[in-house]
């Protein structure tokens, strides 16, 4: 079945079922393999992505499901060479290890500063819940929400 | 391994042997030994890299048939090198590693020790590593051994080349090499006020030279581009997603691969009809022998086709996690075992010289690695030669495994290993790649597999279980009189006491493991010292000391004692006492060249523990990257709280009861605890690894605090899986 996917800014195009995760369209399909399977069951939050601006889990979100909405990946985040501001406060704190993690952090982090520009420790706890960081970066994951918060929205930034 | 879970013998039976040589690498974490038959010649390095210089190392043993710097121009180079560095006509520096990236940031903490050594900007060198046609052979990058092992070796060949970099200078000034200093890429003339560029030097050339010196090395006091905190240096691509891990790699006219497992351990295929999945257009589909297997051009594709193949399997009963401890208990059946003992004075003759003796015991669960990137591979068959890109830890052992599953020679068989998505010492094995090959060899096109996470949870390896029986008596001062230790199955590494005992008994018992085990980060260390330190604090409750003091009054070791000190004083230990479900604890000790002390506090409300603060002190020698060094130990800190608290792998008759995330419970940024880490770092001492042992401290701590918060003592790791137990349990 053919659907139409605005992802990132762009249309795209995709033949599959259409109970085909959006994970594996955006990575097999559309080449953007910067979203991960981590579990496939949305517990892990490494295939996290922006559905009309709310964090979903795509390893759970059937294509069909995700079609004609506007969908942001890890790699629609960044203007040209200017990261998103949650993207260089990660890259400021090292807020990873292994990174595969981080790609889901980052996504669900800026989906959180989009509502609530400055969270509270425990509003970033919450909200990041989902996301788990095997090497156990955390608290330099919330330092670096903290800073993104500190640089300000992406239209400022 | 004895245990013939770990048969992977539907490919060959000659993999076997493989996973017994690889388990006893793991129980042992075997240091690595450097050599390698080389099979790249000169003319292939300047065709991969240009022109320039390329310094070597020969191996060891080479040595004695070479004396000095060996200048190769046309012939090719000596068989057994052991290290390499390229310096290109651009100045752009390239050094070589059969160790992996997997998290522990040696990418950037080894170029590093390349750019202090050979004076050139950070940014000018970058590591190759674990690629079996381009870097040395190396066992695999497990035991903390990457610090202390591959950072030496690379500052030498660095050292080496920078003082061929000086000659070739002098050479070219007909100047004194004794007045040329090396700095920021170029060697300076003091005399004359000139300099030149390495790139300069090099330009136009096609030189390699083979050293045997071993050079004198930057003392860590000089360091100025080691010792700092530079970030990783291709973080930019892990934050955009860029980076391509295995999983993300993409070949010409690849498949996506699918394996249909077995129902149980142990179980044996009866019968298999695959014809349904074979009517699926563009399906390939392979039965050798145990092993079936299907390949798509898509995922679901893929998918769809195993779920039609009608297999049936027959498993033997197997027993559950129930009866686990005493499984492990029994004797193992093949006598000529893995049994290690050390014993100092006598426990027997000792005994009632004790005023104060204790006896308990202690046991650790199953826990899986649970990498984030599951096992995954890409393979392709092309013109004879196999090429598999995998997250592995052992490059190397699985080009072997390779081989061997499909009876072709090493030479045939290239492996590459891209920065990986964690492994934890759980990736030092290659199931993966051996089955993406097999569906390749068949389909006729590269394939790429990625396990499921039930996959991974079920049919990887896991940390061992163990029963730890501890023994022990003590003056009524606190001096200790004997200390009786035996460990059943979790393993040998770190069993020794640092503490001062005239008289010990201390062996390691192997099993019969129900479960297929092996490698993790920190191994036996964090079941040795979660025994040894719980049962040191009961010890001290019992003579009614204080738990720090009744440690440092057994402890001699200096680099010991200063960190339970330093940990000690930022946690500001003994100025309050436990109380109303508040309490703190405190555990420590020695393991792979690093020495660890960790203060806990925890809070106990209604039977729920959290654990609210935990302040570590570390001294893994000259510290290499302290940014870098503090993320690893608040990583270790956070993924060893997992196992302390609440981490268990659950099975009953073959199968893994709770193979998925939303069962099996990891640590979540709901557990963070603050965490201060203090780095003592000793720069007279040689730089040693710090991945594993940072983890050990963690779990005795929280047990320990437990105890002084409710006066419960937990013994059995996870400690609170479900909370406390209620008081009348």
């Amino acid at each position: 079945m053919a659907f139409t996917l605005l992802v990132n800014g762009t249309e795209q195009h995709a033949d599959v079922e259409p109970e085909k995760p959006l994970l594996y369209v955006l990575r097999d399909d559309l080449g953007l393999t910067g979203t991960k399977y981590g579990c496939g069951e949305g517990q892990c939050g490494a295939c996290t992505v922006l559905v009309d601006g709310s964090p979903e889990r795509s390893c759970r979100l059937p294509v069909s499901s995700a079609a004609g909405k506007k969908i942001i990946t890890i790699e629609g985040l960044s203007r040209g060479d200017r990261l998103h501001p949650v993207q260089q406060a990660f890259l400021d704190v090292e807020a990873f290890q292994c990174a595969y993690c981080t790609p889901g952090m980052i996504v669900s982090a800026a989906a959180l500063l989009e509502r609530t520009p400055n969270p509270s420790q425990e509003q970033i706890i919450n909200h990041m819940e989902g996301n788990i960081c095997r090497c156990g970066t955390y608290g330099r994951i919330v330092d670096a929400v903290r800073r993104a918060a500190s640089l300000g929205s992406p239209k400022n930034a | 391994m004895r245990d013939p879970a770990n048969r992977m013998d539907y490919v060959a039976d000659d993999l076997y042997e493989v996973a017994l040589q690889d388990s006893e690498l793991r129980q042992h974490d075997t240091i690595s030994h450097l050599t390698h038959t080389f099979n790249f010649d000169r003319r292939g390095f300047f065709k991969v890299l240009g022109g320039g210089l390329l310094v070597c190392i020969a191996a060891r043993h080479a040595i004695s048939q070479e004396s000095g710097a060996t200048v190769h121009h046309d012939h090719e180079l000596p068989k057994t090198l052991d290290s390499w560095l390229h310096i290109g006509e651009n100045g752009e520096v390239t050094a070589f590693t059969g160790k992996v990236e997997v998290g522990q940031n040696v990418r950037t903490s080894l170029a590093q020790q390349v750019a202090e050594e050979l004076r050139v900007p950070l940014p000018s060198v970058r590591l190759i590593m674990g690629d079996t046609d381009l870097t040395p052979y190396d066992m695999g990058t497990f035991g903390s051994r990457t610090t202390p092992q591959m950072g030496m070796q690379l500052r030498k060949v660095s050292a080496n080349a920078r003082a061929v970099l000086i000659r070739m200078a002098a050479e070219h000034w007909s100047a004194d090499a004794a007045n040329l200093q090396a700095g920021d890429g170029r060697i300076r003339d003091s005399k004359a006020d000139r300099s030149i560029t390495y790139a300069e030097l090099v330009h136009g050339q096609k030189l390699s030279k083979v050293i045997a010196d071993d050079p004198q090395l930057t003392s860590a006091t000089d360091w100025k581009i080691a010792g700092t905190s530079v970030t990783k240096t291709n973080g930019r691509d892990f934050v955009t997603g860029a980076h391509e891990y295995t999983s993300d790699i993409k070949r010409p006219g690849m498949l996506h691969g699918k394996i249909v497992r077995p129902t149980a351990f142990h179980a044996k295929l009866i019968s298999c009809d695959t014809s349904q999945a074979e009517k699926i257009p563009g399906v390939s589909v392979v039965r050798d022998g145990d092993f079936i297997g299907v390949s798509a051009a898509d995922v679901i594709t893929a998918d769809r086709a195993a779920q039609a193949i009608r297999a049936q399997w027959d498993a033997p009963p197997q027993i559950s996690d129930r009866e686990l401890f005493d499984q492990l208990r029994k004797p193992a059946s093949d006598k000529d075992d893995d049994t290690e003992q050390y014993v100092l004075g006598s426990v027997a003759q000792s005994r009632t010289r004790a005023v104060k003796t204790l006896k308990q015991t202690y046991t650790v669960a199953y826990i899986a690695h649970t990498p984030l990137e599951p096992r995954a591979a890409v393979a392709e068959w092309k013109d004879g030669k196999l090429t598999v890109w995998t997250g592995t830890q052992r490059p190397f052992a699985v080009a072997e495994e390779l081989a061997q599953a499909f009876r072709v020679p090493t030479e045939s068989v290239r492996v590459i290993v891209p920065d990986t998505g964690s492994a934890y010492g759980g990736k030092h094995t290659g199931e993966a790649a051996v089955e993406a090959a097999r569906l390749a060899k068949a389909a006729g096109k590269p394939v790429k597999l990625i396990w499921s996470r039930e996959e991974e949870f079920t049919w990887a390896y896991f940390r061992p279980s163990g029963v730890i029986d501890v023994s022990s008596g003590a003056k009524a001062d606190g001096t200790l009189v004997f200390w009786e230790y035996d460990n059943y199955n979790s393993g040998p590494a770190a069993m020794r006491t640092p503490y001062e005992v005239a008289n010990q008994r201390i062996t390691f018992h192997p099993s019969d493991a129900p479960l297929r085990q092996g490698s993790y980060r920190s191994l036996a260390a964090a079941a040795n010292h979660f025994a040894r330190e719980s049962h040191m604090d009961e010890l001290a409750r019992e003579l009614r000391i204080d738990a720090l003091e009744f440690r440092l009054k057994n402890l001699k070791n200096d680099r010991l004692r200063a960190v339970f000190q330093a940990a000690a004083e930022k946690f500001g230990w003994g100025k309050q006492k436990g109380s109303n479900g508040t309490g703190f604890g405190i555990g420590g000790g020695f393991e792979k060249g690093g020495y660890i002390a960790t203060c806990a506090e925890v809070s106990v409300k209604s039977g729920a523990v959290k654990v609210m603060r935990v302040v570590q002190a570390f001294d893994c020698g000259a510290v290499v990257n302290p940014q870098g060094l503090k993320n690893q130990i608040a990583g270790a800190i956070m993924q060893g709280l997992g196992g302390a608290l609440f981490e268990a792998i659950r099975f009953e008759n073959g199968r893994i009861v709770n193979p998925h995330l939303a069962e099996y419970r990891v640590p979540r940024f709901s557990d963070l605890p603050h965490i201060e880490v203090v780095l003592v770092d000793r720069k007279d001492q040689r730089s040693m690894g710090a991945g594993e042992t940072p983890l050990t401290g963690i779990a005795p701590a929280v047990g320990n605090a437990i105890f002084d918060a409710a006066g419960v003592r937990l013994r059995s790791m996870p400690l609170a899986p479900g909370g406390l137990p209620s008081p009348a349990a």
